[in-house]
């Protein structure tokens, strides 16, 4: 799960890490006002949406007076910001972030994530903050310096300092990076982070150094145990398809193709779609129904994958292994009538009572494609696909 | 010999009295062996208790002195399924295999953590479970597509392991063991510490090694059978068609930061003198051809 910048600084706040004051805004009055609240002279106008590259994007502006930040807001507040993130269709501004301007002397960059290799949580810092990071490993892995955190014993403050300095932090401001730093990893640890990125990390108003940024994603698995996480969720930002399947207990992520894939078991799914696209189709979809499908999930299943305008064919691939064919079967045909089905639906059925589920799906009078394996099934729905015609939309 | 696991592997269950504990205790009891392999089961709250005749234990610790039992299999939910596995470390046994899916991954870091320097190996969480056919089954995959045979299998996903099984099956190929590590960021065994069990297994003669995005567990697996495979490995990884930054279904399954992509692992593992197929229907046909 994601949050927002000013809900990351706000929980950041909590564990000691220093932020420039902010106040978040739903309108542009509201955001004048928290400009003359905030006080000073110059202020920092940001949109409030989970991509990052916002500033690039234009969703990040600098005031400086209360005019220019009703101008800065009226403008952001709303605006479809294109990121390199967002795709290109971007997203709409629905927040705003108003913060006091500070004086940037150095942009740092620190980040953390866990390491599958050390099994660690890993805290990344760099001097070359600001930009682009990924682009700063590619091409100056040497600027990217790491230390792996021991669980029981936190980020020792010699960690920390060796960091601080390796990134090249100016000494009179090393204690207080130390304190930055392992509030960072407290708050990392202490809210089941899967990602915390400062970027940038700043020297500011001349011997402050400040998170600047914040981004914050959450362990799926963990929102169990923090609801004050749950509740700064926001819909606005989150793929509807996505919210929708997640109620259901399915794994749906949407892609840019033609052919929807229905599938049990992540690995099983990410192959369909592969062996998809070495037949010449597209996948418009990633569906893991996972191990327990029941029809009504099957069900709930195909009315994601027919919620996409460009959907041309449906490829079932199951391996029934605790999960029976002919259950599925039944879901299938059951889940076909309900959705009164108008693309070409190919089905293949391996595993446990896969005799009585290909019965079924015989018996069923729907003119269902049944496949005899997955390279099969993979050429028949690329087929379909391609004979359907694409303005048509009626029963096939 | 198999690896890991055999006929006389003596195994509790960890959650035996939940719905999923029961019905895949009595699933693996029905397989081969099972019946004489299962031996205990552990549950806090109902020591004294039996499920279907096999007894039921306050602790690991317990039951492991009353019967034995050396391997555990955890189907606990996923709050408390991290302290299982930490349960079965403290009592040293050999084996755990940890089922669970949606442990957090803090938890598991904890766990790894406790677990350096003991001698228990851990599979999973996340996981199918293992396998080593016509003797025991330990997991949720289904027994009856498995046959004794000399082919090792190693996998990071469940059905796609079956997939594969399957694709075997139908070229006449019986497995020695088939593993399934699990798709969870933090777990136990790698593929890179099954496949030197397999090198050492005198009963494996190749291995199928199936990975996914994420991470680099692939790679490192490649790089060390470069210089010490004995044996031929062919692979097959998911995900070529998955975005950046999008999780698949496992919590392990996302490529980020630019890395851990399909292609990268297939060009490491092709770079590593293993032949890897880009077409997950023709897994087995690759392995055959190896051998």
């Amino acid at each position: 799960m994601k949050i927002h910048e000013y809900q990351a600084k706000e929980i950041l706040r909590k564990y000691g890490v220093a932020t420039p004051q902010g106040i978040a805004c739903f309108s542009v009055d509201e955001a004048v006002n928290a400009a003359k609240q905030l006080g000073g002279d110059v202020w920092a106008v940001k949109a409030q949406i989970y991509a990052g590259g916002r500033g690039k994007g234009g969703g990040v502006k600098v005031a400086r007076s209360l005019d220019e930040v009703r101008q800065r807001a009226g403008e952001i507040l709303g605006m479809r910001l294109v990121t390199h993130q967002t795709g290109p269709e971007g997203r709409i501004v629905h927040r705003l972030f108003i913060e006091q301007g500070v004086k940037i002397d150095k942009e740092y960059y620190a980040g953390m994530v866990v390491d599958r290799r050390q099994q660690r949580v890993c805290l990344m810092a760099s001097s070359e903050g600001g930009m682009d990071i990924e682009k700063v490993a590619a091409e100056t892995p040497d600027k990217i310096h790491k230390v792996f955190i021991d669980p029981v014993a936190g980020l020792s403050q010699q960690q920390a300092q060796d960091i601080a300095q390796q990134i090249g932090i100016p000494a009179s401001c090393i204690p207080q990076t130390i304190t930055l730093l392992q509030g960072l990893y407290r708050a990392f640890d202490e809210t089941d982070a899967s990602l915390l990125e400062i970027n940038p990390l700043g020297l500011v108003n001349g011997g402050q150094v400040m998170a600047l940024d914040a981004k914050m994603n959450f362990d799926d698995n963990a929102l169990y145990r923090h609801s004050d996480i749950v509740a700064l969720r926001d819909l606005d930002e989150e793929d509807p398809a996505e919210t929708e399947a997640a109620k259901h207990e399915l794994s749906y992520i949407p892609l840019d193709g033609n052919i929807g894939c229905l599938v049990n078991g992540a690995g099983l799914a990410m192959a369909t779609m592969d062996i998809i696209k070495l037949y010449g189709g597209n996948p418009a979809n990633f569906l893991d129904v996972g191990g327990g499908a029941t029809a009504e999930k099957v069900t709930e299943a195909f009315k994601l994958m027919l919620r996409n305008p460009k959907l041309q064919a449906i490829l079932v691939n199951i391996f029934g292994g605790i999960m029976k064919c002919d259950v599925i079967a039944q879901g299938v045909v059951a889940a076909a009538r309900e959705v009164q089905l108008n693309v070409p639906l190919v089905v293949r059925l391996e595993g446990t009572n896969v005799d009585l589920g290909k019965q079924i799906l015989a018996d069923s009078g729907l003119p269902i494609i049944s496949a005899a394996d997955m390279a099969d099934a993979a050429q028949k729905a690329v087929n379909a696909a391609k004979a359907k015609p694409s303005s048509c939309g009626c029963q096939s | 010999m198999s690896i890991l696991i055999n006929r006389n592997s003596r195994v509790m269950t960890q959650g035996i009295t939940g719905k999923t504990g029961q019905f895949h205790t009595r699933m693996c009891r029905d397989y081969a062996n099972g019946k004489e392999c299962f031996v205990a089961g552990v549950n806090p709250r109902k020591p004294g208790e039996d499920f279907e005749g096999i007894p039921v234990f306050a602790s690991v610790k317990e039951a492991k002195q009353q019967t034995g039992a050396n391997v555990s299999v955890i189907y606990v939910p996923p709050p408390f399924a991290a302290a299982a596995i930490d349960e079965a470390v403290e009592a040293e046994l050999d084996l755990v295999i940890c089922i669970t899916e949606g442990i957090p991954v803090r938890d598991m870091i904890r766990t790894r953590y406790n677990m350096q320097g003991k001698k228990t190996k851990l599979i999973g969480p996340n996981c199918p479970g293992i396998i080593t056919p016509d003797e025991l089954k330990i997991g949720i995959m289904p027994g009856y597509i498995h046959k004794k045979g000399r082919i090792g299998v190693v996998s990071r996903s469940g059905t796609l392991t079956y997939e594969a099984v399957a694709q075997l099956m139908a070229l006449g190929l019986g497995q020695s063991t088939c593993i399934g590590i699990g798709g969870d960021p933090v777990n136990g065994l790698k593929h890179l510490d099954v496949m030197q069990l397999f090198n050492d297994d005198d009963e494996t003669d190749a291995v199928l090694m199936v990975g996914e995005i994420g991470g680099s567990d692939e790679e490192d697996c490649a790089r060390w059978i470069k210089d010490n495979m004995r044996k031929p490995v062919v692979g097959f990884i998911a995900g070529v068609t998955a975005p950046p930054g999008k999780r698949m279904g496992h919590a392990g399954a996302i490529i980020s930061g630019g890395k851990g992509t399909a292609q990268e692992k297939l060009d490491v593992m092709e770079s590593c003198g293993i032949k890897v197929t880009r077409n997950p229907a023709e897994m087995g046909k690759l392995l055959k051809s190896v051998l």
